[in-house]
């Protein structure tokens, strides 16, 4: 069966492509401005990075060498031949793997903590007070935007070394960035139930409590664990500023040359991480699906 | 009136709760595991506190010493090395667009690699999807003190550390993208008679393109902060100078460049921010300040 297409006439036809050659132009000429900008801030960033290619091809060798080394005992074996001995700090590393999950969790726990507090009162349907909320966001922005290495740096003077200044540093950069995101869900949240608690004479605190919470709680509860997942990867480095955990003793291996030390550690910790993802995942799939099934 | 209310639902409350006795069951039969799940993470928390030195004195006096450097950071001084400074500042924005730019162009083909609807492949799928995990679970100052080894100390290995740790992330997104790409420009595409790759091409390239060039403009958002930190162990960027600034105790300075860099995040997520809404339409995005 074949069918004929009408094909309109000249007249009929040729607005029809000037107007749509007009459109694609415009749309032409934004993605090439766009272009043009993004090349010029690339060649920018080239210089400002120095990024030397030459120098990358001949030193690429390196990496796979590095790699190579890290692989490689001090008697010059394979580390997979004598695992005794490439985990021979098995026990003392295992502690302070310990240590940096205790730091994630503490700190997430705090910061989770003063993070409902921060999120509630910078709620525009529970607090009021503009000033109160503008105050509150500002705070939590800022604790938000300093990266937490750079709290514990500070911290770590203040402080000294140890791990109370990670713990610290990972609560108030998790204050700001739970603060926020809890802000948001309680802003969300359907006011009916607060409303019926504040019918029933229940006082602003009684209204969180009872009104919002059990709207928010499943929400804030695997914001908390996401957050936990990160923190732990942050605790981890932290301690290459002295801020107590693994980190300490990664830099130390890596800035000592202790090759089979640094994949040792390094095994662990990726292994430590994938676990605890792992499990969270699990658990905040439960959440999501308690959730739904309400 | 309250109190009388009070009194009069507690002594009816045994025939309260046999009248709702099935709404009041569901309530009652988890709260025996939800008690034991708070004792159970308090105690791991007051155990934390106890084993990590958390103790009142030490935080009192440590608070009393942050008073004194917060104080010293007043008023915050460039101290003469403006420029420098500023030059530190270009070189971690630089460090920034490389990386993401460099991260952008590896993730795309490893999205391809691991996404289920592309690659039939078992055991490539799972092989690329391992792969990547791992490559984003190394952080991104551990791939730094890595390149430091590889290409020397400097902004180069900030960029290249950037890269790494983004591209496991970014690829897993993309390839998470491509699995919920719609099958219908697919299956136009290969039923007029389009290869594989002209699939790629027509058939998921344009549905994944805006979700791609909006996450690439939320990592370079969010690496504008990394690149700020990346000095520290010296690869290059304003992270040095803070670093430096912090030891020798110069808090004035120190305070500076951490202005900067807050001035500078939040120019960056302005202008981030404006480009995704334009990208993805939607104008709600800064809705909050």
């Amino acid at each position: 069966m074949t069918q004929t297409l009408a094909v309109p006439p000249d007249h009929q036809i040729d607005p029809l492509l000037r107007a749509y050659a007009q459109s694609v132009a415009a749309r032409r000429r934004t993605i090439a401005f766009g272009a043009v900008l993004l090349l010029a801030a690339v060649a920018l960033s080239w210089i400002g990075a120095e990024i030397d290619l030459a120098t990358f091809w001949t030193k690429l060798g390196n990496f796979t060498s590095y790699f190579d080394r890290l692989l490689q005992l001090d008697t010059g074996a394979r580390v997979w031949t004598d695992p005794v001995y490439w985990f021979w700090g098995l026990r003392r590393w295992s502690l302070q793997l310990l240590q940096t999950v205790l730091i994630a969790y503490v700190g997430t726990a705090t910061g989770a903590t003063l993070g409902v507090i921060g999120g509630v009162l910078t709620s525009r349907n529970l607090v009021r007070s503009a000033a109160l909320r503008f105050l509150v966001l500002r705070v939590l922005e800022f604790c938000r935007t300093v990266p937490d290495i750079v709290f514990a740096l500070i911290f770590v003077v203040a402080f000294g070394i140890g791990a109370l200044p990670g713990v610290l540093a990972i609560a108030l950069h998790t204050t700001g960035t739970l603060g926020k995101l809890f802000g948001e869900v309680i802003e969300n949240i359907d006011m009916k139930p607060v409303e019926g608690v504040a019918g029933t004479g229940g006082s602003w605190l009684a209204q969180v409590r009872f009104g919002v919470m059990p709207q928010v709680l499943s929400n804030i509860a695997s914001y908390t664990l996401l957050r936990f997942e990160i923190n732990v990867r942050g605790a981890a480095v932290i301690g290459i500023v002295g801020a107590g955990g693994i980190g300490q003793e990664l830099i130390v291996a890596i800035r000592k040359f202790y090759y089979s030390d640094v994949s040792a550690i390094l095994l662990m910790l990726l292994v430590c991480v994938m676990l605890l993802d792992a499990g969270s995942e699990r658990l905040r799939h439960r959440l999501l699906a308690m959730e739904t099934g309400r | 009136m309250s109190r009388g209310l009070r009194a009069q639902f507690l002594a009816r409350r045994d025939a309260v709760a046999e009248r709702h006795a099935q709404v009041l069951d569901g309530r009652t039969g988890g709260r025996g595991v939800t008690v034991a799940l708070i004792a159970v993470s308090l105690a791991v928390y007051v155990f934390g506190l106890y084993d990590l030195g958390v103790a009142p004195a030490r935080l009192w006096s440590g608070l009393g010493q942050l008073g004194t450097i917060v104080a010293l950071m007043i008023p915050p001084s460039p101290g003469g090395h403006l420029a420098l400074y500023v030059a530190a500042l270009g070189q971690t924005l630089s460090i920034a667009l490389i990386g993401t730019l460099l991260a952008a162009i590896l993730s795309l083909p490893f999205g391809f690699l691991a996404a289920r609807n592309v690659v039939a492949n078992r055991v490539l799928h799972v092989i690329t999807r391992r792969g990547l995990d791992t490559v984003r679970t190394v952080d991104t100052l551990i791939w730094a003190l890595i390149w430091i080894n590889v290409v020397g100390l400097g902004p180069f290995a900030g960029a290249l550390a950037i890269a790494s740790s983004d591209f496991g992330a970014l690829a897993k997104l993309m390839s998470e993208a491509i699995e919920t790409a719609d099958r219908k420009p697919v299956e136009a595409v290969q039923a007029s008679g389009g290869g594989k790759l002209l699939t790629i091409r027509f058939g998921i390239v344009p549905q994944i393109l805006p979700v791609y060039a909006s996450q690439i403009l939320y990592f370079f958002e969010s690496n504008t902060r990394s690149a700020t930190i990346i000095g520290i162990v010296g690869a290059g960027g304003i992270g040095l100078h803070l670093y430096e600034q912090i030891r020798v105790l110069e808090w004035q300075q120190a305070s500076f460049l951490i202005l900067m860099v807050l001035v500078t995040v939040a120019a960056i997520d302005l202008v981030s921010q404006r480009l995704r809404a334009a990208i993805i339409g939607r104008r709600d995005l800064g809705r909050r300040g």
